[in-house]
């Protein structure tokens, strides 16, 4: 191109290109490095996800899907109490923390607008969103363990919730700040109150956005062992229908097996990563590709 | 005169003239609007006739938009606006706050700068502020879609996908989606705050058409940056600057023979 531009103005020599020599070098420099870096955290990610694949495939069998997770020093055994306790975890936290989280994210972008309040809140739930997920064990340990009489699944899905509420709180907010305002003074326009306005046509406008908040919220906290380990802990057997005296999960059951003395049990835990890893990962494609599909319509 | 003048002044014949029997549908009387403590209208007083289109004119931030928007006190969705006078509609004064301000908007409906289809199907836009008066049959509300559609020129180009999302439209086939929304209402006077300057000459052209039939049911004030315009489908014409009205007067002669230096000079382009 350089030279391309230079044949085409014989008589104006580019002089300027070589007014400050070292201005080139620093923009090459300032790429490769850069690009290094950039290298070395994809290396890093591969060589992970590559480990998982390699450790966690080859302790995949059907066994790990149909039986529970096995005893100190029997043989064989599955994780299929632990996928099924982390579903029900899970699914337990996202049903508490949604209509929370989409609730109060709504009175931030809707009603809260410029308030003192709001901001406040606003504050006080990016806090929420940085806080150690131990300390929010402990929480819901104090909050609810004793007096519940013992470990419990509610413990765990409280917990769980309170980890995915800021998440979601943030990303409604963000999402419902997207919708232009003409599009809420058009409804207003027509005599919609503020209620069928924000309902009808802000939740409608920054639908797909949201659910994508949440499907993120669960990828997160499906993979959250902290505030587990003292609230739903973890067994070797199947869950109680009233979900007390502790739920087998993914996560913490990785914390035990990866550390025990008994070879199957390891290689378990690597079967139990990678179920998880493969779960968020399809977690996340979904809510990509409902970002997607919302911006191509 | 400039050939803007002249201009004007042929395509007056396009819209008929004011008529001067008119009842008056909205009086305006000694109105102040804040914009925290801007005052950006100045003590209006203004009358718009039944079944006439007025334009509102005049430059950027004079004012003309700030008017509207008290029409249906669309301003108070921002606590910092307040106005302050009397807007008789009807012989009510719409800013009393023993007006419910959600029914004053069903009756006063408003069409805004850039088309604002709401993220559903083309049908269930329409639908959307029928519904929140009236409780009708599936047939009826049918009908009253159709009706709408037919009513903004629309129908022929959507009856075959009434189902699919009103953003698919074009620009121009958008801002006919929401005139539709609004004349769906059944309102009683129609607000458009410069419903063209989004869209292609062709588009206009068909909004001016369709506001000219409008004319006929409803009671239409416009707020337009272009003259011309103005001149073609208005009846009635203000002229305002800096939160002030200069003039108002019949369409025809705001552009001929205007009273005051000030309109003249605007309107062929002098300043503005």
């Amino acid at each position: 191109m350089n030279d391309i531009s230079r044949n085409a103005l014989p008589t104006q020599p580019l002089t300027w290109a070589r007014v400050r020599p070292g201005r080139r070098i620093a923009d090459r420099t300032l790429k490769v490095v850069c690009a290094l870096f950039t290298a070395l955290g994809a290396f890093v990610l591969g060589w992970i996800l590559l480990m998982l694949l390699y450790e966690g495939g080859s302790a995949l069998s059907l066994d790990v899907f149909t039986h529970v997770t096995p005893g100190p020093g029997t043989e064989g055994g599955g994780i299929a109490n632990a996928i099924v306790g982390s579903f029900i975890l899970t699914l337990l936290g996202i049903v508490v923390a949604t209509p929370v989280g989409v609730l109060a994210g709504t009175y931030l972008a809707e009603y809260g607008k410029g308030s003192k309040l709001a901001e406040v809140i606003r504050f006080v739930n990016d806090i929420l969103l940085a806080a150690p997920s131990i300390l929010i064990g402990l929480f819901v340990y104090t909050l609810m363990v004793p007096p519940l009489g013992g470990y419990s699944g509610w413990a765990g899905g409280v917990a769980l919730a309170i980890i995915a509420v800021p998440v979601i709180v943030r990303t409604t907010e963000d999402m419902l700040r997207l919708v232009p305002g003409s599009l809420r003074e058009a409804g207003a326009a027509l005599g919609a109150p503020m209620s069928t306005v924000i309902v009808h046509i802000s939740w409608r406008a920054a639908r797909a956005g949201m659910v994508t908040g949440i499907l993120l919220a669960t990828a997160r906290i499906a993979g959250e062992t902290a505030p587990l380990l003292f609230t739903a802990l973890n067994n070797n057997f199947w869950f109680r229908p009233d979900l007390m005296g502790g739920v087998s999960n993914l996560p913490v059951m990785i914390y035990q097996f990866a550390l025990a003395p008994y070879e199957n049990w390891r290689s378990l835990a690597w079967a139990g990563a990678l179920v998880i890893t493969l779960s968020i990962l399809a977690l996340s494609v979904v809510a990509r590709l409902l970002l997607k599909k919302d911006h191509a319509r | 005169m400039t050939s803007i003048a002249v201009t004007a002044s042929r395509a007056i014949g396009n819209a008929p003239a004011a008529n001067p029997t008119a009842p008056v549908r909205i009086a305006v009387r000694n109105l102040d609007f804040f914009y925290g403590d801007f005052r950006s209208l100045k003590d209006i007083s203004l009358d718009f006739y039944d079944r006439q289109v007025t334009a509102l004119i005049g430059p950027s931030g004079c004012g003309k938009s700030t008017l509207l928007r008290t029409f249906n006190r669309i301003y108070s969705l921002y606590p910092e606006q307040r106005a302050k006078g009397e807007i008789l509609l009807d012989g009510q004064n719409v800013l009393s706050p023993s007006v419910d301000v959600n029914e004053l908007r069903a009756r006063v409906g408003m069409v805004f700068q850039k088309p604002t289809p709401f993220p559903m199907s083309i049908y269930d836009n329409i639908a959307f502020g029928i519904r929140l008066y009236e409780r009708l049959s599936r047939a009826e509300l049918d009908e009253r879609v159709e009706e709408a559609l037919r009513k903004a020129a629309l129908w022929d180009e959507v009856k075959d996908k009434l189902r699919q999302s009103g953003m698919g439209l074009s620009g121009g086939q958008q801002q006919r989606l929401c005139i539709a929304r609004t004349i769906a209402q059944n309102p009683e006077v129609i607000l458009l705050d410069e419903p063209t300057s989004a869209l292609d000459p062709i588009s206009t052209g068909k909004i001016e058409e369709l506001i000219e039939q409008l004319r006929t049911e409803f009671t239409i004030v416009i707020v337009t940056h272009n003259m011309q315009q103005a001149a073609r489908i208005s009846q009635f014409t203000a002229f305002m600057y800096l939160g002030e009205l200069v003039e108002f007067g019949p369409t025809g002669k705001m552009f001929m023979t205007p009273n005051k230096k000030q309109t003249q000079d605007y309107i062929t382009g002098r300043f503005g």
